[in-house]
């Protein structure tokens, strides 16, 4: 596939490994923010092929992994009425809530779907007039307009039994949040390329000036993680905290003005909950006053969340904010796998503990 | 992450602003994508789609430009291909 | 088999229903006989069958026999490159295939919701017939039950393979070696991928088809060939993944591959990008993974491709005496990290 293939060309990725090596004169200590560059370092062993030359932390990882379980405790109490067909994404159907996961509830009778698009759930609301479509929205700023899009679809197609239940994050502040925390040991953070795409790359020159500390704009295949690495040591070794951007094919300092613009019509900033990082000001997205009318909680007389989950001796805050990694979690592999998930981070493929349980327990270079 | 895949947009099927949507090839096979973010877009050009939306236009310079920067960076450090590590 | 001696000429209306089936069907009687006699017997005409025993009596001409049986309850019932009658038969038939041993009897045993309709029920029948003649088997027993809508999805059918054990054959797990080549027999994950975007709806063009398909012929010749093949298994749920670790837990050794000689289809290397998911942790319905002597694994590739029609047959990994890491795959950094074992059914990811 043109675009991805020449991002994992194996020679030119050797090549690219070896000059980084040479560049680190000291162990830096680098954050990559997303789950889906924790995914792409353990999956090609990157971050084994560095980590005597790099510490890598691995940070609040992909948007299901942060989402609290009451809000999953909300989706389920919206799955059990029966008129509900209830649309997310497949890894969501998977993560633990207060009681079970919404894949048990599906096993139990309740109608829950897959979607490759939060538009496809617009389209099923239209075919089966007679159930209510609950749109479990998730993600980034990535996902964010495709979420917003299905809304204003829903409203100029006039379709009435359609709803939303969103928990949409928002990464900037919960990079700052991370950095500016007094225990926070990272000298440079891999910002997510994709959802750059979207929200540009100009609020991160502020937290880099800020925090004093180099942001990298960086994509998810190997070659691009690679680059990213290099790039945020070039800029380490050279004492200099600016925003570089080597993911330039895809994303623009402006960003995507027509995806935001979709998300502004739709969503105001508000302050969140991250699952295992607590209440981030400025964190998330919540409906507009006028898009009521799609707020499933509303609709769905959602009782005010209960606090109670598994999470209790779980330490996914440490995990998710860099100061622990999995191994050393007193739970991991033991307690807590992917098969039997007690906090967020375990769940997703690419949640930071599942991915260290995959890819991280052993691995060695064949060709040394 | 946010799963996003590189693909050639094909024909617009419909270029009317909330229900915009085209065919998108994707290493040979194809998929209806909505293209409300990207409205300018137009047969030829990548677009890298997430969720079923696509989100941005590929640069195509830069995308050559940061191979051909990578390429010359490792050859002018006169990399030999061991990486014993 | 001996003409009923009475059915009525004037049939009661609300037991037959032209379209679909009803629970009628599976209560003995009449409407059952003449289901027998229309749809079952009009098919698989064979000497066994046609005796209409309790009990199927068979002859095998080998001293050893291999059985195995199967339930096929897939979702949906037809899908691109195939349906559940010829994957039922194919399936049955490639365990039997994969153990060494000639296919030669099958029974097949049906579950039908009340209201399928006779089309679909004809389709599957057609399908299990046209797939037991390519492959050779004979239908010797079967049973048919009607239940109450939504106690089945559509049709569930179970099938049992008898096969006669030859000569030569696989030695079995047990005889595992490090340094055996790992070999695939053809393209991985195109039945996962087609099941998965059929039943999700997903919509790609053209669709991922199955590659269900027979492995009795070019395995046989295989086994003629008495090339030293350690064992053989077919790469149905999971994928090669959990083929590759069910025999690294078997036998204590660990196996590496390379993705990059992993045979893909473009359809489904695809398909797998934009969901998130790997080919290897996909069913394959045509496919088979081999672990042979090293020395031998060019003629076994040579045997399948020329004369076992399987062009794509390639050499994928190896294994190694490593017990700390079971099963690893080299990706394009060139090293080689763990290979997760599949959980559950492949869910498609945003993240």
């Amino acid at each position: 596939m043109k675009y991805v293939d020449e991002y994992r060309d194996p020679i030119r990725l050797q090549q690219a490994l070896a000059d980084l090596r040479r560049r680190c004169s000291r162990r830096w200590v680098i954050m990559d923010v997303c789950g889906g560059q924790t995914h792409g370092l353990l999956r090609h062993g990157i971050e084994d092929a560095v980590s005597d030359v790099l510490e890598l932390i691995h940070g609040p990882g992909c948007p299901v992994c942060v989402t609290p379980a009451e809000v999953i405790g909300d989706a389920l109490h919206i799955a059990r009425d029966p008129r509900v067909i209830l649309a997310t994404f497949g890894d969501m159907l998977r993560v633990p809530g207060p009681q079970g996961s919404l894949l048990q509830l599906r096993a139990r009778g309740a109608d829950v779907r897959t979607m490759l698009s939060p538009v496809d759930a617009v389209s099923w609301a239209i075919q089966h007039p007679d159930r209510e479509v609950v749109l479990f929205a998730v993600g980034f700023e990535t996902t964010a307009p495709a979420t917003a899009l299905a809304i204003l679809q829903a409203r100029e197609l006039g379709v009435k039994n359609f709803s939303v239940l969103a928990h949409h994050v928002r990464v900037e502040p919960a990079m700052r949040a991370i950095a500016s925390s007094p225990e926070s040991r990272i000298q440079g953070f891999l910002a997510a390329g994709h959802v750059c795409t979207v929200t540009g790359y100009a609020g991160y020159e502020q937290l880099a000036q800020a925090c004093r500390l180099p942001v990298v704009i960086t994509g998810f295949e190997p070659l691009d993680l690679v680059e990213g690495l290099r790039a945020c040591v070039e800029s380490l070794e050279r004492r200099d905290s600016s925003v570089v951007n080597p993911y330039a094919r895809w994303a623009r300092k402006e960003g995507n003005p027509a995806a935001r613009q979709l998300i502004d019509r739709v969503f105001v900033t508000t302050t969140l909950p991250w699952r295992g990082m607590g209440r981030i000001i400025d964190g998330g997205l919540q409906l507009r006053g006028d898009f009521q009318d799609y707020d499933a909680r509303m609709r769905f007389e959602v009782p005010p969340a209960s606090l109670h989950c598994t999470e209790d001796a779980c330490l996914s805050g440490e995990v998710l904010s860099g100061r622990l990694k999995p191994p050393e979690c007193p739970l991991f592999g033991k307690a807590c796998t992917p098969a039997t998930p007690l906090g967020a981070p375990m769940v997703s493929f690419e949640g930071a503990c599942a991915a260290y349980f995959h890819y991280g327990r052993t691995s060695e270079t064949i060709n040394a | 992450m946010c799963l996003g895949i590189p693909g050639r947009v094909l024909r617009w099927l419909d270029r009317s602003p909330l229900l915009a949507c085209a065919e998108i090839e994707f290493g040979g096979i194809t998929k209806r994508c909505h293209m409300a973010c990207v409205p300018e877009a137009e047969p030829g050009d990548y677009v890298l789609v997430h969720a079923g939306l696509a989100i941005t236009i590929l640069d195509a310079v830069a995308a050559e430009t940061t191979l051909a920067t990578l390429d010359r960076a490792t050859r002018d450090s006169n990399v030999t291909g061991d990486t014993s590590v | 088999m001996p003409d009923p001696p009475f059915e009525p000429v004037c049939s009661i209306p609300q037991f037959v229903d032209a379209d679909c089936i009803t629970l009628a069907y599976g209560e003995g009687g009449w409407l059952t006989r003449r289901f027998l006699r229309e749809r079952i017997l009009s098919r698989f005409d064979n000497a066994v069958l046609r005796a209409m025993h309790d009990a199927a009596v068979l002859d095998p001409t080998s001293p050893r026999i291999a059985v195995t049986t199967d339930s096929y309850t897939v979702s949906p019932l037809f899908f691109a490159g195939g349906d559940i009658g010829q994957l039922a038969v194919y399936g049955t038939v490639n365990d039997l295939a994969v153990a060494g041993a000639r296919p030669r009897w099958i029974t097949l045993a049906m579950i039908i919701e009340e209201g399928t309709a006779w089309a679909a029920i004809d389709a599957i029948l057609d399908s299990v017939q046209a797939a037991a003649l390519v492959t050779g088997v004979a239908i010797v027993a079967g049973d048919t039950k009607v239940v109450p809508r939504g106690v089945v999805d559509g049709v569930f059918l179970n099938t049992t393979g008898i096969g006669e054990v030859g000569a030569s054959g696989p030695m079995g797990m047990g005889a595992l070696s490090a340094g055996d080549a790992i070999l695939v027999t053809g393209p991985i994950g195109q039945h996962g991928a087609a099941i998965l975007c059929a039943r999700e709806s997903f919509e790609f063009d053209p669709p991922p088809v199955s590659d269900c398909a027979p492995l009795a012929g070019p395995l046989q010749r295989l086994w003629d060939s008495r090339l030293p093949v350690r064992c053989a298994r077919d790469a149905t749920r999971g994928g090669v993944a959990a083929v590759l670790h069910e025999w690294s837990q078997a036998s204590e050794l660990g196996i590496t591959v390379e993705e990059a000689a992993l045979p893909v289809r473009p359809g489904v290397r695809a398909v797998c990008e934009l969901l998130g998911l790997d080919p290897i942790h996909l069913a394959c319905e045509g496919t088979c993974v081999l672990a042979v002597d090293r020395t031998a694994a060019d003629a076994v590739l040579q045997l399948l491709r020329c004369e076992g029609d399987m062009p794509l047959a390639s050499a994928v990994g190896e294994v190694t005496p490593s017990r700390s890491t079971p099963v690893r795959i080299v990706r394009s950094m060139g090293r080689a990290v763990p290979l997760d074992e599949p959980a559950g059914s492949p869910l498609p990811r945003i993240c």
